[in-house]
């Protein structure tokens, strides 16, 4: 796989070229935004957009572009420890499941079925009420929900390799359960991991906007693009911009997000299936 | 209107249409942003309750109209004992309760036995304690002696938490309400409203309205769409932030009164740094008053320099004692031992007020170096840490108690200010019925308040009402807590 064969998906360089984007202006808030955001001054507030605040203020006359980079960041920030979370937990439960299989395998899919039943942003709240709103928390609810998705994931992207002849040959050289599953599985549904791993984000993007637009996620002084939401949300009629912008910001983002998966799963799939034969024919 | 009835005689007839037309002037649908999580005002503390029925359903021996003002309610009228010990209130004749029974004196014995029992659940009941005997006289005639005098009495047994309920049905009120106001409770909707309707045996003079209903919309836009759309009539205190798309819309008419809700920075003064005058008065110096009025009431809040309501006669201005002036402040934190500042938490309950104006004193505070840590809290977490267990550095609340400058003589009070001088003053303040006197004592003590930078004094509370053009009778101001509808109509 080079560079060449990437850009024979543009859906993947756009999507990926904007997630890039919005990334760096999440990153770059760390060190530099054109305005603290803690910089309250009722004086300038509602300002239109201009040269002097590009995305105009907000109702305490804090930069809106300054919001949206740190904004930005809790998003990311959030849905990416939450695929962690949902990957850490969920990738080594789903290879479990497939190479123990009976009772390992009926008690993950159980856990599985059960948490699937469960509206996501229903858990969500439920985590988030019994704990207390914050982004930490936030965190962690999201992260349990992706938890069954990878689980799910890899179990069947195991499943599918694991009757072919490499891993038949790895048993037969004597390596254990788990080794084979570390050496031989894990490698080989490691594409399928990242393509929902990028899905995942976006959906945690999301996620993190609806806990944070209920309160629920994160609190103040600190931002993300869900709390600028819910605070702009009864000023609307007033001022459309406040919402607008924040709204437009998860808008593309969430789209950069799919968009990029769905490339990446073009790109990965086939890469995949030729990979396995190379491996067996090695 | 006129709309309305041709529509309705084309497709339905004259009768439909005369219907329409008396339905639509006699009825009203109150938005309120909370629902009460009781309906019964004796045993609960949420504004929400008294809101639906305070002085619509319930009544007290007095009732406090909308400048504050003690008039007769249930008690026709009332003599005072000379030692200001002793009231005998002649009672109404003719006064029912919604389920049919007499009200007498009888029912006014039970009702402050009710509040003054150990198990007593009212919120207020430390208003009344001072009631030392309730003697029933006649069945129109009742007596009730004082251990102390109290200055306040009359207008305490006006509000909500003093209505009259009677024995037959008081257990039930919190959920099926039986009082002998203009309108009766028909039904609750949980999660939706609650209706009432006139109550055709009352003993007064009878409202305009026959019908209300109470619709609990607890989100601004939400709120916002239901008056444009119409699915509402008006609502008593609307956020002030969206106030401008009602600005110049004729259908509309929007009513910026006063209340009785001193928003203060609650300041730990038990605590240190709190503990030091200079620091106290570092802070006050560094608070931009007006910046938090515009950007957590929209310029509606009227500043304050100390507690107390600045409508009330007794007030005095004292909002400039410390100005904004942060050199000034600087300079105390030095002269305080603190030249870099400090850092505090500052906990915020989950009222719209407070969790702005904490952002913005934040954004303050730390141009003088006091660095604050935003916490925000729910309203059981927030009850429980800062005002039972005073486990906090700073807080912003609103003290909604009418004439509440009492609580700065308790040195048991969450904010811990322990003054000597303040409590002696206030002793005599409430035994002093005469009103100069009264006057002169309540000034002197907010002057030693504001003095002493107790607490950070932002500004007091407004009540913006929005509400349909056509209806008038509603309260501007809000004394006491409730939307009474006693004079509420239609007019074309």
């Amino acid at each position: 796989m080079n560079w060449r064969s990437l850009l024979k998906h543009p859906g993947l360089v756009i999507g990926l070229t904007a997630t890039a984007l919005f990334a760096l202006l999440a990153l770059l808030s760390l060190v530099w935004t054109p305005y603290p955001i803690a910089d309250i001054s009722i004086a300038r507030r509602f300002a239109t957009p201009g040269p002097e605040h590009w995305l105009g203020t907000d109702q305490l006359g804090r930069d809106m572009l300054s919001l949206i980079m740190s904004g930005t960041l809790t998003s990311f920030t959030v849905g990416a420890m939450a695929v962690l979370i949902g990957a850490g937990i969920g990738v080594p439960l789903g290879l479990a499941a497939a190479i123990y299989g009976g009772p390992v395998e009926w008690v993950v899919l159980r856990f599985s079925d059960l948490a699937f039943a469960f509206p996501a942003v229903v858990i969500a709240i439920l985590i988030a009420t019994l704990m207390g709103p914050g982004a930490s928390n936030a965190v962690i609810a999201i992260g349990i929900f992706n938890v069954p998705v990878f689980a799910q994931v890899a179990r069947g992207g195991a499943l599918a390799i694991s009757t072919l002849d490499f891993v038949a040959a790895a048993r037969l050289a004597g390596l254990s359960k788990p080794m084979i599953a570390l050496r031989h599985l894990l490698p080989n549904i490691a594409s399928l991991i990242i393509v929902q791993g990028t899905i995942q984000l976006s959906l945690g993007i999301l996620a993190e906007a609806g806990l944070s637009y209920i309160g629920l996620g994160t609190q103040p002084p600190a931002t993300s693009l869900g709390l600028m939401l819910r605070d702009a949300q009864s000023l609307f009629l007033i001022h459309p911009w406040l919402s607008l912008a924040p709204g437009l910001a998860i808008v593309v983002i969430v789209i950069a997000l799919n968009i990029a998966g769905d490339g990446l799963r073009d790109a990965l799939d086939p890469r995949l299936r030729n990979r396995g034969l190379a491996n067996v024919a090695g | 209107m006129r709309v309305t009835k041709s529509f309705a005689l084309a497709s339905a007839g004259l009768l439909l249409a005369t219907s329409l037309a008396f339905a639509q002037s006699t009825e009203i649908r109150v938005g309120a942003p909370l629902e009460p999580p009781a309906l019964d005002p004796t045993a609960g503390a949420a504004e929400a309750i008294d809101v639906v029925v305070y002085q619509n359903v319930f009544e007290g021996l007095t009732r406090i109209d909308q400048t504050g003002a003690v008039q007769p309610g249930l008690a026709s009228e009332w003599t005072v004992s000379d030692d200001g010990l002793t009231y005998r209130f002649t009672l109404h004749d003719g006064v029912t309760f919604h389920d049919g029974t007499a009200f007498d004196a009888e029912d006014v014995k039970f009702t402050f036995e009710r509040i003054l029992a150990e198990d007593s659940v009212n919120a207020q009941k430390a208003l009344y304690e001072a009631i030392s005997a309730v003697t029933v006289v006649d069945p129109l005639t009742v007596e009730i002696t004082l251990s102390r005098p109290d200055g306040l009495f009359l207008f305490n047994i006006g509000r909500g938490d003093a209505v009259i309920v009677a024995p037959e049905s008081a257990a039930n009120n919190a959920t099926d309400p039986i009082g002998t106001g203009p309108f009766a409770f028909v039904q609750w909707d949980r999660g939706s409203r609650v209706i009432l309707e006139q109550y055709g045996p009352y003993w007064g003079e009878k409202p305009a309205l026959t019908k209300a209903t109470y619709v609990f919309i607890g989100d601004t836009a939400t709120m916002t769409n239901a008056l444009l759309a119409g699915d509402v009539d008006g609502t008593y205190n609307f956020a002030a932030e969206a106030l401008p798309v009602f600005d110049g819309n004729p259908q509309f008419k929007v009513l910026v009164g006063s209340t009785e809700g001193e928003t203060i920075l609650s300041t730990n003064n038990a605590k240190s740094p709190f503990d030091k005058l200079e620091v106290r008065q570092a802070m006050a110096h560094a608070i931009n008053r007006q910046e938090i009025i515009d950007g957590a009431t929209y310029g509606y809040g009227v500043p304050i320099g100390s507690h107390f309501a600045p409508h009330h006669p007794y007030y005095i201005d004292l909002t400039n004692t410390y100005p904004y002036d942060l050199d000034k402040a600087r300079e105390l934190l030095a002269t305080a031992g603190y030249p870099d500042g400090f850092s505090a938490t500052l906990k915020l309950p989950p009222v719209n007020y407070a969790r702005v104006s904490g952002q913005i004193i934040a954004s303050e505070f730390a141009k003088v170096g006091i660095k604050l840590e935003l916490i925000n809290m729910e309203w059981a977490q927030w009850l429980e840490d800062v005002f039972a267990n005073k486990d906090f550095d700073l807080t912003i609340i609103s003290h909604v108690e009418p004439f509440d400058i009492g609580i700065y003589a308790n040195p048991d009070y969450y904010f811990g200010y322990n003054s000597p001088e303040v409590q002696a003053l206030n002793e005599t303040l409430n035994a002093t019925t005469d009103e100069a006197k009264r006057k002169e004592l309540a000034q002197e003590m907010q002057t030693i308040i504001a003095k002493d930078a107790v607490n950070g004094f932002l500004f007091e509370l407004a009540q913006t009402g929005v509400w349909n053009a056509k209806l008038e009778g509603m309260w501007q101001n809000a004394p006491v807590e409730g939307v009474v509808l006693r004079d509420v109509h239609w007019v074309e």
